[in-house]
């Protein structure tokens, strides 16, 4: 029988005939922890008590609690800078020369297809839109890792979605996902990876498909794989470092689960407290915001600045409304002003920062209090996830957030429009 | 293959327990490593971390552990004292991490409630209230998960060069 993409990953890295329910031993392209996960993964790696550490295939970011929130979060940023300097590790991205990790790791070209990257945070799972098997580990595998360039993993089942059509105006990837997982629950691919199929692949971007995978984790998945095409190589031509080799899904391949979407069908969708898979149609809702969150390596792209700054240009933020614009990275940072979209984001009256996971996670610089809600381009809304355990997180796309700072209430641009 | 008998006092969890539940992001930064059990539930359950006792059982419904891949929560559980951790189903991140730290994960439905006696037979395979007198039966480890429970964790499987 036929072999699923991660299947055929875990086979070429294991030197293996992997196959689903087997656990393999497998060598790791890169291992990528950041400064929450990196301390844990020090202390281990000491404790490991080896001679040798693979580092050119480990990557260093902060990103969390950076540019350092408090004095505990100093000494912790400290460790992860001491740890880099004390052993040499040249792939360290200092405040001011990176930004959340998920996107400095397609950004430096680490991400590529073919690829087996693992990482010490859930979201790892975003480059299987370039085509990688990615997931997230512990802090513990990190060090193990670091110290033997291997990891165990057991080969998982996959799960087909075939797509069709292409997206109608102010509907993405977002939308799509956050449908996915609506459909199947959040434990609906637990132990599985999504791999994704059909002529509507080829109407997704790659910063589309970056969000899809990115949120795989949201549905309990293991890694979401798109497959290699045009677009894909265009999107990592002038970033990827060394050779990668694209990976395919045989024909007769076996698979848990089909799932399908005709993409033009897909409408403008939140996520409401305090699950990602609470999914509402937009216009199905009337929710009054105090917050606005653009950002996150979810859905903080150069594309998902550019998309927002579309809908808000001209427009002024709502009085009791918080707009809060946060690149992805310093790259991305750079390309809105020379793209002219600091401007629009000021003019409307929004806050924008550099590049850091902040408020994402509930760390620092746009916290929620008791009973405050918002809406954000984020990949959870968990209890308590953006501040006090009273506050709500509504999870949407980049433009639905953006009307909504405008608005003051979760809209569409098109409802917007209306106004 | 060796097997673990373990009994314990029963605190009862729902379905989808994510791990910002289990702590909080504002708690994870490396000076706060060395006393993790203090925060535990600390937004849903305020005191939790006090009351829980050296041995006792977590007992959960689906997808326990869910979100993030923070170490930091099956190690503030295996600091607070509890020996084991019982529910229907398990997040993967949160099971690997458990598993590798050498945490105790036992995947199985039962319905013992808060309070109740339970006593975990890996080598068995069951899980038995002993406050209502019921059992359930559970599927055994794989091999490598075996090799990795009787090893107490990744980093002592790589030491003991079994890696
Ligand atoms: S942006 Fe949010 S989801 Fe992404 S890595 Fe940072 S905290 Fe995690």
């Amino acid at each position: 029988m036929g072999k699923t993409i991660a299947e055929k990953i875990l086979s070429a890295k294991s030197g293996t005939d992997a196959k689903t329910g087997q656990i393999v031993v497998a060598d790791v392209d890169y291992v990528m922890v950041n400064d929450v996960t990196g301390p844990i993964a020090f202390r281990e790696y000491a404790k490991i008590g080896s001679s040798k550490m693979y580092k050119d295939r480990m990557v260093l970011i902060p990103d969390h609690y950076v540019p350092n929130k408090d004095i505990a979060s100093a000494v912790q940023a400290k460790e992860m800078r001491d740890f880099a300097n004390e052993h040499q590790v040249k792939n360290y991205y200092e405040v001011g020369r990176g930004g959340v990790c998920h996107q400095l790791m397609v950004e430096e070209g680490f991400a590529a297809p073919g690829r087996l990257i693992v990482g010490a945070d859930s979201h790892t799972c975003t480059y299987g839109a370039v085509n990688a098997l990615s997931t997230g580990i512990g802090s513990t595998e990190a060090a193990v890792v670091f110290a033997t360039g291997k990891l165990w993993f057991k080969v998982p089942e996959s799960i087909k979605v075939e797509l069709t059509g292409k997206f109608r105006p102010h509907v993405d990837g977002k939308d799509l996902i956050i449908q996915i997982i609506t459909d199947i629950g959040v434990d609906g691919a637990n132990y599985k990876a999504f791999e994704f199929h059909g002529p509507g692949v080829a109407n997704m971007t790659v910063a589309d498909r970056l969000c899809v995978s990115n949120m795989a984790i949201e549905a309990g998945g293991k890694a979401g794989i798109f497959p290699c095409d045009a677009l894909t190589e265009a999107y990592i031509k002038d970033k990827v470092r060394g050779t990668y080799t694209p990976v395919a899904a045989d024909p007769d391949a076996h698979y848990c689960r089909t799932l399908t979407y005709d993409l033009g069908q897909i409408e403008p969708m939140v996520a409401f407290p305090h699950l990602p898979s609470n999914g509402h149609k937009v216009k199905d809702t009337n929710v009054v915001i105090d917050q606005a969150y653009l950002g996150s390596c979810t859905n903080g792209r150069i594309e998902d600045m550019r998309a927002a700054a579309k809908v808000v240009k001209g427009r002024k933020v709502a009085p009791n409304v918080r707009f809060l614009v946060v690149p992805a990275s310093q790259r991305v940072y750079r390309q809105m002003l020379d793209e002219g979209l600091m401007q629009i984001f000021l003019d409307c009256g929004a806050f924008i920062s550099g590049p850091t996971c902040g408020a994402c996670l509930g760390g620092y610089m746009g916290i929620l209090a008791k009973g405050e809600r918002a809406v954000s381009s984020t990949n959870r809304n968990f209890i308590g996830r953006m501040g006090d355990k009273d506050s709500e997180v509504y999870l949407a796309n980049p433009e639905t957030v953006a009307a909504s700072a405008i608005a003051g209430r979760i809209v569409t641009p098109d409802q917007l429009e209306g106004q | 293959m060796t097997g673990k008998q373990i009994e314990g006092k029963v605190w009862r969890f729902g379905d989808n327990v994510d791990t910002d539940q289990i702590i909080p992001a504002e708690r994870l930064v490396s000076t706060n490593l060395d006393h993790l059990n203090d925060f535990i539930f600390e937004k849903v359950r305020p005191g939790f971390g006090q009351q829980v006792k050296k041995g006792d059982v977590l007992v959960a419904g689906r997808n326990f552990g869910c979100g993030s891949s923070r170490e930091h929560a099956p190690r503030s559980l295996m600091e607070a004292g509890f020996s084991v951790i019982v529910a229907e189903s398990f997040a993967r991140i949160f099971y690997r991490n458990s598993m590798n730290i050498g945490l105790l994960l036992v995947e199985c439905k039962t319905n013992a409630a808060e309070g109740d006696r339970l006593q975990v037979d890996t080598a068995a395979g069951t899980v038995k209230d002993l406050t209502t007198d019921r059992q359930w039966t559970f599927e055994k480890y794989p091999p490598f998960i075996q090799e990795l429970v009787d090893a107490g964790g990744l980093v002592n499987l790589v030491k003991e060069g079994k890696f």
